[in-house]
Formats: C-alpha cells, sequence, structure tokens
C-alpha cells in the first residue's frame, strides 16, 4: 500500500465576520498517496483559498482532523506549525514572492536558514541542486529583476523543492504566466511528479488541470467531484505542439 | 537561524536602503556624540579648575579680617584692621601644622615708568610669599629677608606689568618704576602664571616686601591679610583650627565674642566650584540624553516603516517555516545594529569634536572612558528598547494575511 501524505477528515472552517457567520468549508474530505499530482479547482468563492491555507498550515480547520505525513497538524502550536512548513511543505505562490535585490542562489537557500540541522556548506550544495534541477544552474547570481517571469517562477519551485519536503503546494503557480511559460512550468511540475515528488495544484484553469492525474472540484466549501484523470495530457508534448510564433 | 546568519541578514537589509539607515542613525551619532563631548566639556572644565587651584596652591590658608561690630554697627570686612605682624609671629610660633607663613599687604595705584603708566597691584609678603602663592622667578631675584627688614624699595613684576610698562622689550631689572609716586627698583620678573579660573589676570601684579607697601606706599601698621601653607593639603581643616585658637587668644577674644577674622582654605574654595561644574556637566548630559531618546524614537519610526514595507517577505518567511521568534530576532538585529553602529561613529565623533573644540575654542576637555561606556551601553538598549515593538510587531503577524499583503 503507498503511503498516505494528505488525510482529510470532515474538516470544517467558520469566519465569524461581525456577527454573521460565514461557513466557508462545509465538510471535506479526501486522501492523497504519495507520488499523486492533484489539482484543486473552483470558482472564486468556493473555499479553495481557505483549503489551501489549512492544507499549508497557515491557518486551521474550525472542526475536523488534517493528518500530513502521519502528524496530526490540528493539535499543534505556531512554532511546531512553522516547523512543519519548513520541513514537510514546499510552497509556490501565484506572484513567485523571491526577495528583491537577492540572488537566486540565496533565494532558495532560505527555507535552509530556517532548518537548524544544515550547514553552511550543506545549504549551498543542495540550493545549488535544487536550482540544477529547475535547468537554472547558470543564474545562480541573478537577481529576480535579472530574471523573467518564468525563470522566477522556478526559482521560486526550487525554493519549494530544496529542504526536500513530502509534498509542494502550489497557489495558481502559473497565474501570472502566459500559455507557453505555464506549459513550460508544467512541464517542470510533471518530470518533478514523475521523480516521485507529492504535488498539490490549486488553480481555476480546467487546461491546467488537463496535466495533473486526479482533479477535486471545490463547490460551496463542498467536494463537488474528485475524478482521476484517464489520461493525462503531457506538457511537453503540448508545448512542442503550440505554434511558433516570433511576436515577442 | 544563528546569531552570523541573523547579522548577515540585517546587514543586506540595511544595505538595500543605505540612505535610510544613515538618516536613522544621524539620531544616535548626534545623541551620543552630544553627550561625549558635553561631558567632556564638563569634566574638563572641573578639571582645569582643579589643576588651576591647585597651583595658586591647593594647601593656601588665607586669614581675613571678619566684619567688627563699632558702636553697633557691622563693618564692611575689608575696612576693619584686625590684623598684625604679631598674629603672623604668634602663628610662626605656635601653629605647628604650618609650613609657612606671611603678612600681606597689597594696595592698587598707578605704575609709571617713563611716559607709560598702568593700573595695577601692588603686593607682597616676607620670603615666604613665593612659595605660599607658587610664584616662580622668571629673571633677575627675589627680594631677600634684610629687603623685608629695611622695607627696602625694590620690586618684581608680573608678565602682564611687564608688557605694559616696558612694551620695546628691553630688559626692566635694575630700571626704576614709580607706583604712586614712590619709586621701586626692579630686581626680576615672574614667571607667567595666566588667567586664574576667575577670569582674573594673576600676571597683573607687581610684588614688594610687604613692609614696603605698609610703610611706604600705605603708611600703615595692620595687615590685609595673611596666607599660611598647611603642612599638607588632608592637615588643612585641622591647620584651621589651630589658627583660629591661636588667633582668638592673640586678639583676645573671650568666648562669647565673634571672631573678629575669618579663615578660608583652598580646600573648600575647589569644593565650591567643582560641584558648580558638576551640576554643569549633569545639565548637560541631561540635554544630550534627551537627544540620544529622540534618536531612539527615530529608530522605532523607521522599523515600524520597515516592517510594514516588507509585510510580504515577513509572509514569505513564514510560510517557509520562521517562527515568530526568528522574525523578531531579525528585525531586532536590525535595530541594534543601527544604533551599535551610529554608537560607534557618535563615539568616534564625540571625542573628535571634544579635540576640535579645545582647539579651536581654547576650552579644556577631558574625553572620560565611563562616558564613552555608558553612552555606548545606553545606545545598545536604545536599539533594544526602541527596536522591540517593531520586531514584536512584525512576529505576531498572520502569515496569511502577510502573504496577500499589498
Amino acid at each position: 500500500m503507498t503511503k498516505k501524505i494528505l488525510e482529510i477528515d470532515n474538516i470544517k472552517r467558520e469566519f465569524r465576520m461581525g456577527t454573521e457567520i460565514v461557513r466557508a468549508l462545509k465538510g471535506i474530505n479526501f486522501t492523497v498517496t504519495a507520488g499523486e499530482f492533484v489539482t484543486i479547482m473552483g470558482s472564486s468563492g468556493s473555499g479553495k483559498t481557505t483549503l489551501l491555507n489549512i492544507l499549508g498550515c497557515l491557518d486551521k480547520p474550525t472542526s475536523g482532523t488534517y493528518i500530513l505525513d502521519g502528524t496530526n497538524v490540528g493539535n499543534q502550536s505556531r512554532n511546531d506549525l512553522a516547523r512543519v512548513r519548513n520541513l514537510k511543505i514546499g510552497f509556490v505562490f501565484q506572484a513567485y514572492n523571491l526577495l528583491p535585490r537577492t540572488s537566486a542562489l540565496e533565494n532558495v537557500e532560505l527555507p535552509l536558514f530556517y532548518n537548524k540541522a544544515i550547514g553552511t556548506q550543506e545549504r549551498r550544495e543542495k540550493a545549488i541542486k535544487a536550482l540544477e534541477a529547475v535547468k537554472l544552474a547558470e543564474r545562480l547570481d541573478h537577481t529576480p529583476s535579472q530574471l523573467s517571469g518564468g525563470q522566477q517562477q522556478r526559482v521560486a519551485i526550487a525554493r519549494a523543492l530544496v529542504n526536500e519536503p513530502v509534498m509542494i503546494l502550489a497557489d495558481e503557480a502559473t497565474g501570472n504566466l502566459d500559455t507557453r511559460t505555464s506549459y513550460e512550468i508544467m512541464a517542470l511540475m510533471q518530470e518533478l511528479n514523475q521523480q516521485g515528488k507529492t504535488i498539490v495544484f490549486v488553480t481555476h484553469e480546467p487546461d491546467i488541470a488537463s496535466f495533473s492525474s486526479r482533479t477535486i472540484m471545490l463547490r460551496d466549501g463542498r467536494v463537488q467531484k474528485d475524478y482521476f484523470n484517464e489520461n493525462v495530457r503531457s506538457a511537453k508534448e503540448a508545448l512542442a505542439a503550440l505554434p511558433v510564433t516570433d511576436d515577442y | 537561524m544563528s546569531i552570523f546568519n541573523l547579522i548577515r541578514l540585517a546587514l543586506l537589509a540595511l544595505q538595500r536602503n543605505k540612505l535610510r539607515a544613515f538618516l536613522t542613525m544621524l539620531g544616535i551619532i548626534i545623541g551620543v556624540a552630544a553627550v561625549i563631548a558635553m561631558v567632556a566639556i564638563g569634566q574638563g572644565s572641573k578639571e582645569s579648575i582643579q589643576s588651576q587651584l591647585g597651583n595658586m596652591g591647593s594647601n593656601m590658608i588665607t586669614i581675613m579680617p571678619a566684619s567688627n561690630v563699632a558702636g553697633g554697627a557691622r563693618l564692611e570686612g575689608s575696612s576693619v584692621q584686625t590684623l598684625t605682624v604679631a598674629d603672623v609671629d604668634a602663628l610662626k610660633k605656635r601653629a605647628t601644622l604650618l609650613s609657612a607663613v606671611s603678612p600681606v599687604s597689597s594696595s592698587r595705584g598707578q605704575a609709571i615708568s617713563g611716559a607709560l603708566n598702568w593700573p595695577t597691584q601692588l603686593q607682597g609678603g616676607n620670603t615666604d610669599y613665593f612659595d605660599i602663592r607658587k610664584l616662580t622667578l622668571q629673571d633677575g631675584i627675589l627680594y631677600s629677608e634684610s629687603d623685608v627688614a629695611s622695607a627696602a624699595k625694590v620690586c618684581l613684576l608680573g608678565k602682564t606689568v611687564v608688557d605694559n610698562l616696558f612694551p620695546s622689550g628691553e630688559n626692566p631689572i635694575g630700571k626704576v618704576i614709580r607706583f604712586n609716586k614712590i619709586p621701586l627698583q626692579v630686581i626680576g620678573t615672574l614667571a607667567p602664571k595666566g588667567v586664574s579660573s576667575f577670569g582674573q589676570d594673576q600676571d597683573d601684579i607687581i610684588v614688594a616686601p610687604y613692609t614696603t607697601i605698609q610703610k611706604r606706599v600705605l603708611a600703615t601698621t595692620y595687615l590685609q591679610n595673611i596666607l599660611a601653607s598647611a603642612v599638607s593639603e588632608d592637615a588643612s581643616d585641622a591647620a584651621v583650627d589651630q589658627i583660629t585658637s591661636v588667633l582668638r587668644e592673640t586678639h583676645r577674644l573671650r568666648a562669647t565674642d565673634e571672631n573678629n577674622f575669618q579663615v578660608r582654605t583652598m580646600a573648600e574654595l575647589i569644593k565650591t566650584l567643582s560641584s558648580t561644574s558638576s551640576l554643569l556637566t549633569i545639565l548637560l548630559t541631561a540635554i544630550a540624553g534627551i537627544s540620544l531618546v529622540i534618536g531612539g524614537i527615530g529608530i522605532m519610526n523607521i522599523m515600524y516603516v520597515s516592517v510594514t514595507e516588507r509585510t510580504r517577505e515577513i509572509g514569505l518567511r513564514m510560510s517557509i517555516g520562521a517562527r515568530g521568534i526568528d522574525i523578531l530576532l531579525q528585525f531586532l538585529v536590525e535595530a541594534i545594529i543601527i544604533s551599535i553602529t551610529g554608537g560607534l561613529i557618535g563615539v568616534v565623533l564625540g571625542i573628535t569634536a571634544s579635540e576640535v573644540i579645545t582647539l579651536t575654542l581654547g576650552w579644556p576637555t577631558l574625553v572620560s572612558r565611563s562616558s564613552i561606556i555608558l553612552s555606548f551601553m545606553v545606545c545598545a538598549l536604545t536599539g533594544v528598547f526602541f527596536g522591540y515593538y517593531p520586531a514584536q510587531k512584525a512576529s505576531r503577524l498572520d502569515p496569511i494575511e502577510a502573504l496577500r499583503y499589498e
């Protein structure tokens, strides 16, 4: 039996807005096993951001249990959650969130600074390896302003990979990119997935979802559909199929 | 995060906003420099007063006539004539704690040499006078015992008098000057002593045997005052008691009578003046301390701006595993680096400013090690104190909101 990475059991999340109680998540259940590539889809207001925050251990559910890689996250302190994020989750954001005027290498090293077990030498080696994995080995000293959007997102992915997390959590990671670059990023994601990384990808583009092995559709705080993709598109092939234009 | 990485991180952050970091530091720089320079001025004036008074003779005891009652009216001290040569002799014989005693007679008047004249002070005692007043000979000779005994018409000139009566630089020794029509032969000149701490020119003086002044200038048998030297500075209080008891006896005062003389020591004067300049030091330090606090508020202000500006960065750091304490330390170290760097520059600037003040204005300054250590520690504390609240604010941010902050 493959290892369970995420076990979500009847998760609810309520927000108090003045006197009203907004129920963003109304009981979500699903399990993700190691090596899956899951996209979470839904229109705005479906609760996908709330779910993402909970999956990313940035927020706690009002009720229900969330077990990440065998650890019950629900009863952890603020500091323990920071440690879980550091060791088990690699975030990729829509706006990249790289530190400005800081080299790609140092940006990638950042999560390792908060991991006491790793020394200076090892930190550098790991960061270089992660940048090699996203094919940016020759741009170690470039600052974000010297990199294109796709390259910046690849630095962000390298940063997510560097601490060898059990799961990569991407939040609209292709939202700021054009189609070609989006496909490049998805090709990279698929490659990482084939190497055994578990990926949870939040998006609202069905196009992007077609590259994943499983899709979870949210609607009004509930899981509307949860299905495995019969024929996963290859991002590499999609990229090759794109008409070559020279208008950029 | 290790302390080394924290410092590196803070330096990087400051480097990104060099001008802002410098302007923030400026408050601390000025504060620390002001504290050091102000304390240096205060300490310097205190030190110089003490050394000048020491120069005048720190063991010196002055005996002056006190106010006296004549027919029910109290008379001013200087108009009373109670001190005589007999008192001096009695003190010499019986006050064992005194190493030297000299009668003093003085008169203001006009000194004349050829076509030039100069208003000055004629003052003198016996041969011990020079020793008590710490006057040294520049050129020529001092008057002798026999000069004193015979009320010889000889004198020694201070530098200011020489400059005014013999401006062309001729040697005054051997010349005859007149003081209020009394001709006096110049037998020596005195080494310059400069301006006293009371602003009095100590070189504007002519010294002659007290007998000469008493008999030939003033025509009196009384003394203006008596100067004495205690055997040591520590003995001066006991010496005062001894003088008092001897003089009460020679003046035949009954137990109920007030003293008709007063005894002052230099130590008292030093204490009084030092306390004045201590007060000055405290005042200056307080003012400078306020500017240090204002510098600290500047740090706090900028750190708040910095936290707001870097909200997204804070959110990111939290999402990749920074704990609250990591963020707190990051900003706190930044504040401390600003204040400590500012403090170091301030110390250098303060020392330089003190030197410049001494060189240009001629004020004595003394940079004390304690003021450097104190102001440096205060500014480091300022960094911690004023940096803590913004840093705490940063550490308590909600990562979700921080990440979404625009």
